[in-house]
């Protein structure tokens, strides 16, 4: 990639600008701290980088490890408390941390641009679509008034969005999501930027939506030869989109290598946990590999290598003395002792794990019909008008030690199902059976005895603990509640034993939740459910928010747990990963109805619904050998309080037909458990 | 008996207040989690001096807050010769141990206005007096004091070196106080914590204590050359001057301080429960009991607060003043007066806390940890005890704060209208509202104002001041982060 080092250097300043085609940034050594008291600590801590026009960078790391910092640095846009105590930072040619703020201005947004992750907040809501583009236009290009809105247009077709003359009027709360990440980028576009920093673009985005926006991010990359510095956690992103990958850790970074080699040949043993800790399909049902312990703290960042401690590889030098850059490749170069590594480490499947579970016996869970419909009330007398159809007729069976997974977009209704099944929202019509007992119509204390079967697992471990208890507390309420005897043992030894169950001390019962790490935090959670002894185990996104390598942890917890107490799971997610990973059986969602059932292998490999081939294909992969078309949705998820008439897809199906248009289609049984909902099949 | 004590019905409140802090200062002890969120509290400065400032009035309070009636001089000396078997009499005057303290402030009272620390009157009167020759001669001059500078004699050009010569001794033994009792407090930390002086002397001011030493020695020390000055020239001075009738404005600001501890902190007491109560059932039971509770405080904040207030103190008062046989003395009917107004200031303000509980509540019943726990079939009055009511806690420590101060307020407000409490008693809204028509004169009476606004601020301040500490200290998401 940077053929030709010495050249640059060469060259005087002014003419650096023009070659700006070879070198757009050059970050060298760049050292962010952030003040906390009188310290300052350390959270970047001597960043290289370099990007040329028409090149992505993609900056690879799990929370924490200083990849936002790096990018916010480039802009001088840190919070109050960062610092830049030292580095240098060329962009075409100019030290952008010596420039007075005046002229910083011209480079934010003129320069490079920013796009940030979550589209919801980084629109102003109270400004038009079309008053927010102007702002950039008017400070960076000069244009006011019907050349501006002019390029306004240009700006909003270019990204795609359709009907650009009326979005132009409209405020932020008007667009769904996917079109703020489209409004947000063509904001970012309209400086005419060279350079575009997108932080975790996709991340609060759906699989469809994702796909939309990488392949827009694409081909405006290569229309405008514009750098690219993307960050993201997401292994998958980064096979579709970079050019050359840099893999930070702990405020360094300590692998960078084109994309190719860092696919097949990547050499550094944090990168290597990262693959080994993705679900695959490769490890169906064995045990992923973990990361052990944590990314260091800022305060205590040990002298020597900063992996060192979680790495399985560590020797006594890595402790001593901090390993410099070695090029094994061109283009390839990583900080680490080891000369050479063992090939990519695979997970050893285990002994008799989930994927011997037990056949299908007698349904645990059987839930018919179930409907959940929210009245949408409006004028003073509070009239119902109309009904959001949040689920809307959704029949599942669970059988005890298996694993359903419920699969959708966000809004299909996924998480409604699951707490309608516990009875947390009352449900509008169909029955709920659990061990044969309808669960409906009870009143609270007979319902009572049933609760202890069934329990949740919610998807944000830290809005899922309440922050005045102690971890003692939380576990223990649910046994006082439903009044478990813990015979010949006090509560404080079942507490202790729980805890253990789930790979916590049991030390850490007198400690507050705010006082573990997210990982942790989920383990609580997951002891919580455990303590009363359940036999459903309603799993909500719980690793959505967490880290790959933390989410590998989990997952193996789950099934393990599974294994040894023959638990079933219900789990809501939208991560096909993980759902081929941990699911015996799939269930895809689609506006509150059920689309497609069957085996994970029927339903991922083979899957019949237009839809669930839509959202299979949207699912970036990491193999970057074998590209998979795209089957581009258009349109967005319709509204669940005016569905569609007929099938509820039939707006954005490629394949929909004259009767897609009047009726939804009936269940179809493509095999003895694979059933599909679609005309196609009928 | 010497005296009749007298107990009244806020003396009883304000009581029965304090032994519920102290219960709960025992219970906090008690507890782990208390216990280590009270020593964060210890080890903020701010909150510590503020303490130790809020301890001073809080004392003053409290010594305000117990009553009882002198006995007559003639009854007294008729029993103790025992010729008659009449029953003793005592003061119908309602005297506090503060006023006994006070006695001297409370009883030279001037005939009008004088300035602080001034030996003559503020206006100009015709004076008598008779010349060497015998004749009466007439002068339009500033009479002498009564009592401001009367050991002076005739001869008060002495006055400021008087004065300075006072604040010189009680400076003097307020750094001597200071010392003694700083460093007893470094010799009780080098017993506690074993190690020599000099390291506790290091450890106290170089804040490696685990309580903020230097923080509450540095305001003792403050208040103590403060205080002892101004107690050292309130024997023969008026400090403060007087008011119009002449009282001691010193005393009054004393004595308010108490008012203001009963309206802050008795009208919570009646805001509180409703707030919390309704606030909390309307947010997580939400349907019909929502509405219902929303359109009673929509309703009631609907109406002009004045008005509510003044048509509710209007009616209690013509209930007091046709039942006088209800009374005693005066000071019980104003007790009562004031009690009645803090009744009233609370049930018309809870509306806006309520408000902002429901709304918090609305928020925190669709979390994640309160579906866990109805997951588990815990029963709502416990979900909202254990999960939702200790996660309000902050927003009700700010409310009563801000509460407290504009309670305090508040009450200067109504006395101005003519609703406030009884005109008999002293609060800062009374000295404010006296003080407000002499602010147009010319010369300024400006020291009754003065004084009651440096005394309300320094209350409110530090009541804040500890606020703000106490809620970082309970709050764990800051505390973790700390």
């Amino acid at each position: 990639m940077n053929a030709e080092p010495t050249l640059g250097e060469n060259v005087a300043g002014s003419e650096r600008a023009t070659q700006s085609g070879q070198r757009l940034l050059e970050v060298a050594n760049l050292r962010i701290a952030f003040a906390s008291g009188r310290s300052l600590l350390a959270a970047v801590d001597g960043v290289d980088l370099r990007i040329a026009a028409g090149e992505t960078l993609a900056l690879l790391g799990e929370s924490g490890c200083g990849k936002s910092a790096t990018a916010l640095g480039l802009l001088r846009l840190l919070p109050a408390a960062g610092r830049i105590p030292g580095g240098e930072v060329r962009f075409e040619g100019r030290d952008l941390l010596a420039l007075p703020e005046a002229e910083m201005r011209g480079v934010r947004g003129g320069g490079m641009a920013m796009i940030f992750q979550e589209p919801a907040t980084s629109l102003n809501p109270v400004l038009t679509v079309g008053h927010q583009l102007g702002e950039v236009l008017e400070r960076h290009l000069g244009l006011r008034g019907t050349p501006a809105r002019e390029r306004s247009l240009e700006l909003l077709t270019a990204v795609g969005i359709a009907d650009a003359q009326r979005r132009l009027g409209e405020y932020p709360f008007q667009l769904s999501g996917g079109m703020k990440q489209r409004v947000m980028i063509a904001v970012a576009l309209a400086g005419n930027p060279r350079l575009l920093i997108a932080d975790e673009p996709t991340t609060a985005l759906d699989v469809t939506i994702q796909a939309q926006i990488l392949e827009l991010l694409r081909r405006l990359q290569g229309e405008h030869a514009m750098g690219m510095l993307l960050i993201t956690h997401d292994l998958g992103v980064v096979a579709q989109m970079a050019t050359r990958v840099a893999v930070m850790y702990a405020g360094q970074i300590v692998e960078e290598a084109p994309r190719e080699v860092f696919f097949s040949a990547a050499r550094h043993p944090y990168t290597q946990k990262l693959f080994a800790a993705l679900p695959d399909l490769a490890r169906r049902g064995g045990r992923l590999d973990t990361i052990p312990g944590q990314v260091p703290p800022l305060s205590g960042m040990p002298s020597g290598c900063r992996f060192a401690s979680r790495c399985e590889h560590a020797w006594e030098r890595c402790r001593r003395q901090a390993p410099e850059w070695r090029q094994v490749a061109v283009g390839h170069r990583l900080r680490c002792h080891l000369d050479a590594l063992p090939a990519a480490v695979t997970g050893t499947p285990a002994a008799g794990g989930s994927s011997a579970a037990p056949a299908a016996d007698a349904a645990l869970l059987s839930v018919d019909e179930l409907r959940v419909h929210f009245p949408i009330r409006r004028g003073i007398l509070q009239r119902t008008v109309g009904h959001v159809r949040a689920v809307d007729g959704v029949s599942l069976e669970l059988a005890r030690g298996r694993t359903l997974a419920l699969v959708g977009e966000s809004g299909c209704g996924k998480t409604t199902v699951g707490k309608a099944i516990l009875q947390l929202i009352a449900a509008s019509g169909g029955s709920v059976r659990l061990l044969g007992q309808e669960l409906g119509g009870l009143a609270r204390g007979a319902r009572r005895p049933l609760r202890r079967r069934m329990q949740m697992i919610f998807q944000d471990p830290f809005a899922s603990l309440n922050p005045r208890m102690s971890v003692g507390e939380i576990i223990g309420e649910g046994m006082s509640a439903l009044r478990i005897d813990v015979q010949g043992q006090g509560r404080a030894a079942a507490i202790a034993a729980v805890l253990e169950q789930v790979g916590l001390e049991a030390a850490a019962a007198g400690r507050y939740p705010h006082e573990f790490s997210g990982g942790q935090r989920q383990r609580i959670a997951i002891a919580r459910a455990l303590a009363v002894q359940p036999d459903l185990v309603i799993c909500d996104e719980p690793t959505s928010a967490l880290d790959v390598s933390v989410q590998a942890q989990i997952l193996n917890l789950l099934a393990s747990l599974q294994a040894d107490l023959g638990l079933a799971y219900l789990f809501i997610t939208h991560n096909f990963a993980v759902v081929d990973h941990l699911a015996h059986e799939v269930a895809v969602m689609y506006l509150g109805r059920i689309v497609e059932r069957g085996t994970v292998d029927e339903v991922l490999r083979s899957p019949q619904h237009p839809y669930t081939q839509a959202l299979l294909s949207a699912v970036p992969s990491v193999r970057v050998d074998t590209p998979v078309e795209f089957i581009r949705l258009p349109g967005e998820t319709p509204s669940p309080a005016n569905p569609p008439l007929g099938c509820h897809f039939h707006p954005r199906c490629r394949q929909a037909s004259a009767a897609c248009r009047e009726r939804y289609p009936a269940t179809t049984s493509l095999s003895g458990t694979h059933t599909v909902r679609c005309h196609l099949h009928s | 008996m010497a005296f009749l004590p007298v107990i009244l019905w806020s003396d009883v409140l304000i009581w029965l207040l304090f032994a519920t802090a102290a219960i709960f200062g025992w219970l906090s002890v008690r507890n782990p989690l208390w216990r280590t969120a009270w020593q964060r509290v210890g080890r903020s400065r701010a909150g510590m001096a503020s303490a130790t400032v809020l301890v001073v009035f809080v004392g003053v309070g409290l010594l305000d807050s117990i009553h009882y009636r002198p006995r007559l001089e003639e009854a007294a000396a008729s029993a103790a010769s025992g010729t008659s078997r009449q029953p003793p009499a005592y003061a119908v005057e309602v005297l506090s141990v503060l006023d006994a303290i006070l006695t001297p402030l409370r009883t030279r009272n001037e005939k009008t206005y004088s300035e602080p620390l001034a030996t003559r009157a503020y206006a100009k009167e015709s004076i008598e007096s008779r010349g060497a020759d015998g004749q009466l001669q007439q002068s339009r001059d500033y009479p002498r004091l009564k009592h401001g500078g009367a050991h002076l004699g005739t001869d008060e050009t002495q006055r400021d070196a008087d004065i300075g010569q006072r604040l010189l001794r009680a400076l003097a033994l307020a750094t001597l106080l200071w010392w003694a009792l700083a460093a007893a407090t470094a010799a009780g930390l080098a017993r506690a914590e074993s190690c020599t002086h000099e390291e506790a002397w290091r450890r106290i001011w170089h804040n490696e204590s685990d309580f903020a030493w230097n923080a509450v020695l540095a305001t003792i020390g403050v208040l103590l050359l403060v205080v002892l000055p101004l107690a050292a020239l309130s024997f023969n001075y008026h400090v403060f001057g007087t008011d119009k009738v002449g009282q001691d404005v010193f005393y009054q600001v004393l004595k308010s301080v108490r008012t203001a501890l009963v309206i802050g902190l008795v009208t919570t007491l009646v805001t509180l429960p409703l707030a919390i109560f309704l606030g909390v059932l309307a947010g997580y039971f939400r349907g019909w009991v929502d509405d219902l509770i929303q359109y009673l405080y929509t309703t009631l904040s609907s109406i002009p607060g004045v008005l509510l207030i003044a048509a509710a103190v209007l009616m209690m008062q013509v209930l007091i003043d046709n039942h006088p046989q209800w009374f005693a003395t005066a000071a019980e009917r104003a007790d009562l007066r004031l009690l009645a107004l803090c009744f009233i200031l609370g049930v018309t303000s809870w509306t806006g806390l309520c408000r902002l509980l429901r709304g918090e509540t609305l928020k925190l019943r669709e979390l994640e940890y309160i579906q866990a726990a109805q997951a588990f079939g815990v029963a709502d009055l416990r979900i909202i005890g254990r999960h939702i009511l200790p996660n309000l806690m902050h927003i009700v420590i700010i409310a009563l704060v801000m509460d407290f101060s504009s309670l305090v307020l508040a009450e200067a407000v109504l006395s101005y209208v003519g609703i406030g409490v009884d005109p008999t008693m002293i609060s800062f809204g009374t000295m404010i509202n006296n003080a407000r028509m002499e602010l147009a004169r010319e010369p300024m009476v400006w020291w009754s104002l003065a004084a009651a606004f440096v005394f309300m601020f320094t209350l409110v301040l530090a009541a804040n001041l500890l606020a703000d500490a106490v809620r970082d200290a309970f709050d764990p998401r800051i505390a973790g982060s700390a």
